[in-house]
Parts: C-alpha cells; structure tokens; sequence
C-alpha cells in the first residue's frame, strides 16, 4: 500500500489499528524519497537508518499496548535552522555547512520525547532569507506541482517534502510568511503561530522579534497535532508565553456560524493578481454560505508593513549573523593577514549574495546618524500596525486575506530582482510585525497551480483561525495532491 | 600657566552571582580554559539568553548604596563589535536605560575635606571571554568568563588629584565588598578600572584632548598612571602643542603609558534594544525589598567604631575599609573590652605580620579566644608588652596557646612588691651615680635604672611598679 498521499493523522490511526507499523511508514517514506526526491531537492540530509531504530523502537513500545502521543512513530521533515544533537545544522548557508550542534532545539526535544521520527532536514533559502529556497548554497527545490517553478521559501524544502509525501509533517519557521508563502505555493497548510507561543530555542535565528517555528501540513488536523506537540513555555526563551496548555484538536469544529470575518481592502489593491483576488472573494463567499459573515474593514498602517519589514529583520539579522566570524566554528577562509582579515574573507566567502544584501541593509540602518531615520522609526510604524491588528479584533473573529500576490514563479524569474521578490511577502509580512497568528490553507487554483488563502487571528488565538480552516476545508475541495 | 587635571573613571565589576548573567555556567575563577561554558555564553546559533535575577538584584542593591536613581523600566541591549573574545559579535548591556542613574560616592582626604564623586550611571552588561597573547604566533581564547555578570560604573569628572580616584576606588571597593556582588580583586580582573584624563589651565585657554587609559590592575597603577598623563598633558600644552585623543595601556613596568589607538574615529557600536530579552519592570517592592536587607556599609561602620568603641577616626577607618578585619575586630571586643588596644594590635602586630607572611584571616594558626586571652594578661600586667610581642609571634607562627607559652618561658610578670624592692634596692647600691644624677634633674637615669631592674629579674618584673619605686625613692 502506498502511504505518502495519507495525511499524519490518518497513520497514526492505521498505527494504533495495527494496520500498519512505523518501520513500514518510514519505509514507505524512504522508497518515495528515492523516487521524488532527485526531481526535488527538498532534503539537505536524510537520517533512514536512525529513523528505522526509532522506529523499531516505537513499534515495540505500541506492541507493548502503550499509549502514546499523535505523533510517535511518524515520519516528519525539520527545516535546517533548527538544532538537532551532533546533527548537521547548516541554514542552507556554506558558513554552517560542517556545524554540528551540542543540541536540540526546545521543538525538536519535544519531537522526539512525542516520538516522532525525524527523517531528515530541510532546504531552505539561506539563514532563511528569501521567497524561492532558490537561495540555499546547496540545491534549488521544485514545486512539486510545476518542477520549472519555485516551492517558494524560505521553507521551501519542508513544503515540498510534505506536499510530495516524502514526510507526513514538516517544521517550518516564518520570520516574513515562510511557512504561509511556500504552503500556499505547494497547496498545503501552513501555521505561523503567534510570537511567543513556539519557543525559539535553538532556532537559529534570523530576525528574532519576527521569527516564530510552526507546521507544514496536508490538512488542518495535522496542523494542529503539530501546534499540540510543539507549543508551550520554555524557560530558555524568555520572549516564550507562559500560557496555559490548550488542546488545538478541540478546535477542529465543521462551524463557523455567526463567526465576523474582516477582510482588509488593502489586501486587494494594486500587485495582487486579479484571479486570486476573486478567488478569495469566493471563498469568502463560500464561508458566509457556511454562516459566517464579512466586512470589508481598513488596516491603514499595513501598507507600511513590507518598508518597516525590510529595515527591521535586516538590523536584526546584520546583529544575529555577526557571529559566523570563522573564529569559533563554522567557515574559514583558507588564507588570512590578521584577524580583520580573517572576518572580512570569511564572511566574504561563507555567506551568499542574499544575505549580505540583508547583512550591509541592517548594519546601515542601525548605524549611528540613520538610527533614528531608519529603526527607531520602524519601531514606531511596527506599534502603529500592531495598533491597527488589535482595533480590528476589537470587531471581528479574524481577519482574511490572500496569501499570495500570485502563483509559484517559474525558477530564476526572479532572481535578478530582489525588489520584486520582496514585493511578494507582501500580504504575509504584516502577520509576522503584529505578532500575530496566521494559517495559509488551499483556497483554489490559477493555471493549475494551488493558491492559499490566509485566515488571520488575535493574539494566541489559534482556536479561531483552525476552526475557520477547518470548516473551509471540510466544505470545499482545493486540497489535493499534486501528481507526482 | 597653572593646570588642573580632570579624570572620570569607568569601574567594570564582575558580579559573584553563582551563575553567569544569561545561562547556568558557574562564575568562578580560576577553572580550567574552557570547562565553565555551554551553548548560551558560548553564543552558539540558535542558543538564547535569560537573564539571571540575581544581577539585577545586586545591581540595584549597588546603586542603592550609592544614593543612585532605580529604573523602574528597563532592558537590555545589544553593543555590536566584532573581537574575537566576543562570542557572538556583540555584548548583551545596557544603553538609554540604565538601571541605576546619578548618585555619588563621598570621599574623605587626607587633610579631613570632603568631596562628592557623582556617578553617571551604573548598568549591568555581560563579561567577554579572555584573549592569551604572547605563545608564538598564535591566541588563544578562554570563555569561562564569557557571561560573567558586570556592572559598569560610570562617574562624572570630578576627580581631580590621582589621590582622589584612589580614595574614591577605595570607597567603592570597600561598599561592593560589604555588599557582597563582588570579589573586587584588580589582579583577578574581578575590578577593573579605565581612567579618563585631561588638563586644563586654570584660566580656561587651553585644554587637553581625553586619553582613556586601560590595563590598569591596581590602584597604584591608577594612581601613577593618572600622575603620568597629568605630566605628559601638561607638558605638550606648554610646549603649545596637544595630546591626541586616544587609548592608552599602562605599562607597569616602565611606569608608563603606551599608545593602543586613535579615538579620532569612534567606533559606532550600531546599539539597538535586544530582541532575545523582554524590558523589565522593577517593582517599588522589590527596591524596598532590597533596601531593608541593606548591610551596613563602611561609612556607617566606621560612625559607629568610633562611637560605640571610642577608637579615633583614623583607626576606624583602617578597619573599616576591610570588611572581614572589621567583623575580626568586632569579635575580639565582644570578649575583651579595651577596644583602643585591639585597634593598635590589629593595625601593628597583626596587620603587619599578615601582610609580610602573605596570610589572610581565614589562614590565622589562632583563633579570636587566644588573642583575647594574650591582650586580658597584658592588660592586667600579667605580661609585659615586650613578652606579648613575643607571645604574639609564637602564636602566629605556630598556633600555640598563649597561656602555654608564657608559661613556657617563663614571662609571667612579677607585681610582688617585697620582691620588686628587694631588686631595686640592690640595683641603687650598685648605682650611685645614677642616683646622683636622677638628683640633678637627668631623668634619663631613671630609665637606665628601671632597665637594671628589668634585667635582674629577666624582664618578669612589673616595670610600671620599678619605674615608680625608683622615683619614689631618689
């Protein structure tokens, strides 16, 4: 039988019934990988004969009648900015190619105490800076619908993984939509959970006011087993909410009535392809036909979010990369005159063009004299968005949006032109500056290339926005899977 | 032309948190390169900092003790520069929100004038791992004291003599001990102090540019470091021309400093609030806690000697400045009650032998109850100070009892007037032209006699009873 096309929690019902066991699963996983994967490229490294142990080990523990987690014995993918123990942790960055962590991150402890097998780790674009995965120093991954377009970034791997069943789950991180970006590119889901609901621990970080880790996923349901498993406070990170447990399972409800939607006409202006505006029109329609109810409302201060955006996560990250200066760890120039020299050549050779455009943005505007002109302001734009997030919870339940400006791109399309690029994030950055909580689930299609929408919550609402993807997905019939 | 020199200082304390200021690491000194570290003061990718409660309790207790401003909202920052004992290319501390502001610290000088030293500021930050030059080619790097927790002392530049900043640094010193956030060791690095300096004429024309001076690892190479630059700047100004802005090292054994770098060029440290570290809010009751747990700092202290114990300003103050020889003090006054003796002990005998023989308190072969007894026979001329000396050597050198050697050696005083006029009457037989002098008005005689005596009865005799008998009976 064939697994791959199987969501996460199908197995895991096929597990407790027997009817499968999770060495077959990470087999199955494994024989699709060699299948797919060289039309792919979505792993970095694959781990079988580890996942095979872990496996054995789980199936004895089952065979033994323990009760265990959602997740134990099944076969998921982790983005590689996240640490995992003795493991190769590379961003897709060449300064990190040979990096192998002292430790897990807090998400992947958490993984593996649920028992899920990890089998592998996950392209990207470097330090997760870009909208293609077309800036990984290793490899370019396909869309798995359209293998001459981008899967999207920067979690394009972990989505292409999921959206080709080469894992039944994947963890992504969204600084500016890379979960939401590449799962609507893919057809998949996609969470980015509220800042702070995630810990951060071990994530390496990009921008790290922005940065939040969440699932990849084939269905709603499987994103809230991944949310389940991954939440919670960690006193390790002390920006990680110290919240109360909640089950997200409980919020998958086929309802949605009487539910108020907010649809911001910003969302529709000028840049977003027309076919997807309607699109979401008509999924909005669909929703009211389900009982809820739209507005449209303005967010006035979310046009600023992409200029406030790109002086932010740059500052941040010219700070957080400043550290891959060959003396401790990472990439070496060969040859050097002096320390400063060693910094200069190592950093010129270890990091790619994205991210030194990234790195020279960030450090010029924190520098002393255009500090005011540039962060300090960005900050205060930052509240003023924020400000208008919060206003409109005031009123609604959520707030819906495309995801995308438009398709997948083809491969190259936009490589020259990073300002276009930039545009594309558009729709997902102002999520990630208001903290806010936001899914991406397939809402359609345009040229036969899936389109997500964004269902956007308050702050640590993640019941509102699974429900309302819930119901969507339960009354309508966008999720399918590519033909691979 | 007249000068007058300027210096403000900037005091860099380790904090003795067990832990470091962000992670779980022990603070200690002294352990094996690169065993006290773990991902977080390691700055490895992906590792986050929290913030250790602890520092900014001592912090606060610290400004508190210097009359400082409390933030009651504050955060941290991030300082971005690139050197290779910084392991993730910017120092998490403090920059608009300090969490202690103004306040000062008055010294005393020598001739009894006061003077208030006022601080800027004083914020917490985290220590840098330590560079070892000097073996070929090659550094190497030690993180053990990568995310020791720091405070920085800032003053404003009130010091104008080298005695100044060392009264002022004395007084700090003494306050971080009482309070215990520090083991203020210069030559551990656990207090470190750069100083900035300039001259200016008296009448204003003509002023120095600032050299800040580093490497400075005792108080006396502060002292003559700023002595040094006051020279150098006032000589350039006369000969019309100027110092350079600049760093300076000391170089201790030149008595010297040397030029490490232009300040023409100040480096931009593109500081921004730390994204990894939420602001913090400090309760009115978490200050009020801290202030009733207050100690008793050196000042009140040395108030309080000179009242309670009736000891001179100048003995208080020698006592003070040591918190453990204070609390010696104290505990020998609590079993014996001529204080202004204890006080001449400590400060001779005791302090002397300690520092020539390299001891500290803990080390001390006898205990308090010893001494107690050793001063009760002085004082009650059981022994003469000559034989407590000796007395008191033994017992620091070997940690016998002091009953035990007195009666080993026999130094029991005699006081038994039969046997006292029985050795001054033959000493005044067998001296009469002592006596014949003594008539004549030369009081030195008496000390010769009082000296036979002494001698006759091998230094047992109660010279006080000799000295008057003899007088008594010329």
């Amino acid at each position: 039988m064939e697994f791959f096309n199987l969501t996460a929690h199908e197995v895991r019902d096929m597990l407790r019934n027997k009817e499968v066991t999770s060495v077959e699963l990470v087999e199955s996983m494994f024989s699709r990988i060699d299948d797919v994967e060289n039309d792919l490229n979505s792993f970095l490294k694959t781990y079988k004969e580890e996942a095979l142990e872990k496996a054995k080990e789980i199936d004895k523990r089952l065979s033994n009648g323990e009760e265990l987690g959602d997740l134990a014995g099944i076969p998921i993918a982790v983005k590689d900015n996240m640490c995992t123990t003795g493991k190769n942790t590379t961003c897709a960055s060449k300064m990190l190619e040979n990096f192998k962590p002292p430790y897990n991150a807090t998400v992947v402890e958490k993984l593996e105490n649920e028992g899920a097998i990890i089998i592998g780790k996950t392209n990207m674009d470097e330090f997760a800076m870009g909208s293609s995965t077309e800036n990984s120093a290793f490899q370019i991954t396909k869309n798995p619908w359209d293998l001459d377009r981008v899967p999207g970034g920067s979690s394009g791997g972990s989505a292409a993984a999921v959206t080709a069943g080469e894992a039944f789950l994947a963890l992504g991180s969204d600084t500016g939509g890379s979960i939401r970006q590449p799962a609507s590119l893919c057809g998949i889901v996609g969470l980015k959970p509220t800042y702070g609901l995630v810990s951060r621990y071990g994530l390496i970080a990009f921008a790290s006011s922005l940065d939040q880790i969440g699932p990849l996923s084939k269905d709603v349901e499987d994103s809230a087993i991944m949310l389940n498993a991954i939440a919670g406070h960690d006193r390790r990170d002390s920006t990680s909410a110290n919240k109360e447990k909640i089950d997200y399972k409980k919020s998958l409800i086929n309802d949605v009535k009487g539910m108020k939607i907010g649809v911001p006409k910003e969302y529709f202006g000028e840049g977003i392809n027309d076919e997807v505006k309607e699109l979401i029109y008509k999924a909005l329609d669909k929703l009211v036909e389900l009982g809820a109810e739209y507005e449209m409302i303005s967010l006035p201060h979310v046009e600023y979010s992409l200029p406030t955006y790109y002086i932010i996560a740059p500052a941040e990250a010219s700070s957080n990369l400043a550290r891959f200066d060959g003396i401790r760890y990472g990439y070496r120039t060969a040859q050097f005159d002096g320390v400063d020299d060693l910094y200069t050549r190592t950093r010129t050779e270890g990091f790619g063009e994205e991210v030194k455009r990234r790195i020279m943005i960030g450090t010029h505007s924190l520098a002393s004299g255009y500090y005011d002109a540039y962060y300090n302001k960005a900050m205060k734009v930052r509240t003023l968005i924020k400000n208008d997030f919060d206003k409109a919870f005031e009123k609604y339940d959520c707030i819906i949006t495309p995801t995308v400006t438009d398709k997948a791109f083809k491969i190259g399309e936009k490589t020259d032109d990073p300002l276009a690029m930039y545009m594309g994030d558009v729709c997902t950055v102002p999520v990630n500056i208001a903290g806010v909580p936001a899914i991406s689930i397939p809402a359609g299609f345009v040229d036969s290339m899936p389109i997500g929408m964004q269902i956007i919550g308050n702050h640590f609402d993640e019941e509102t926005i699974l429900r309302v993807a819930y119901t969507f997905e339960k009354n309508t019939d966008f999720n399918r899977r590519a033909k691979l | 032309m007249e000068f007058k020199t300027i210096v403000g200082l900037e005091i860099h304390s380790e904090l003795k948190t067990k832990s470091k200021i962000f992670c779980g690491c022990t603070t200690e000194f002294g352990g094996e390169v690169n065993t006290q570290c773990c991902p977080v003061c390691l700055g490895l990718p992906g590792s986050l900092p929290v913030v250790n409660k602890k520092v900014i309790d001592f912090a606060i207790k610290t400004g508190l003790s210097f009359n400082c401003d409390i933030a009651r909202y504050s955060k941290m920052d991030r300082k971005n520069y690139f050197y290779p004992d910084l392991v993730k290319a910017y120092q998490i501390s403090q920059y608009d929100l300090p969490l202690c502001s103004n306040g000062g610290i008055e010294i005393e000088k020598a001739d009894g004038t006061k003077k208030e030293i006022r601080l800027i500021r004083i914020h917490i930050e985290e220590d840098t791992g330590k560079s070892l030059h000097g073996l070929e080619d090659v550094s190497l790097l030690d993180y053990n004291r990568s995310g020791v927790g720091l405070v920085e002392i800032v003053t404003q530049p009130d010091i104008s003599t080298s005695e100044e900043a060392v009264l002022f640094l004395d007084e700090l010193k003494a306050t971080l001990e009482y309070l215990e956030v520090s083991d203020v060791k210069m030559e551990q690095g656990s207090l470190r102090c750069d100083v900035n300096v300039n001259v200016v004429s008296l009448d204003g024309t003509l002023k120095s540019n600032i050299s800040e001076i580093k490497n400075l690892n005792s108080f006396k190479a502060v002292q003559k470091a700023i002595e040094f630059e006051t020279i150098r700047h006032t000589e350039l100004l006369k000969k019309g021309e100027n110092t350079k802005k600049d760093t300076r090292r000391w170089d201790s054994e030149n008595n010297t400093t040397l030029f490490m770098r232009d300040k023409q060029h100040v480096q931009d440290y593109r500081y921004f609030p730390e994204p990894d570290i939420v602001d913090f809010e400090i309760s009115e009751e978490w200050i009020q806690d801290i202030k009733d747990n207050l100690p008793e700092l050196p000042k009140a202290r040395k108030n309080r000697f000179m009242s309670e114990y009736g000891i001179p300003a100048y003995d208080a103050n020698v006592l003070v400045r040591d918190k453990k020889l204070a609390n010696y003090f104290e505990e020998i006054c609590k079993g014996f009650k001529d204080a202004k003796l204890v006080s001449n002990w400590i400060m001779t005998e005791l302090l002397r032998r300690m520092n020539l023989e390299e001891v500290t308190l803990e080390e001390l072969k006898f205990s308090v109850e010893d001494l107690i007894v050793l001063f009760t026979q002085l004082s009650e001329s059981k022994i003469s100070n000559g034989s407590a000396k000796k007395v008191f050597r033994e017992m620091f050198e070997e940690g016998k009892k002091p009953l035990d050697i007195i009666e080993e050696k026999g130094m029991a005083q005699i006081s038994d007037d039969s046997f006292i006029e029985g050795l001054v009457n033959e000493v005044l037989v067998a001296n009469p032209e002592a006596i014949e002098d003594i008539k004549n008005g030369k009081d030195r005689a008496i000390g010769f006699l009082v000296g036979q005596v002494m001698k006759k009865s091998r230094g047992k005799a109660n010279p006080q009873m000799v000295s008057e008998l003899i007088k008594k009976k010329c």
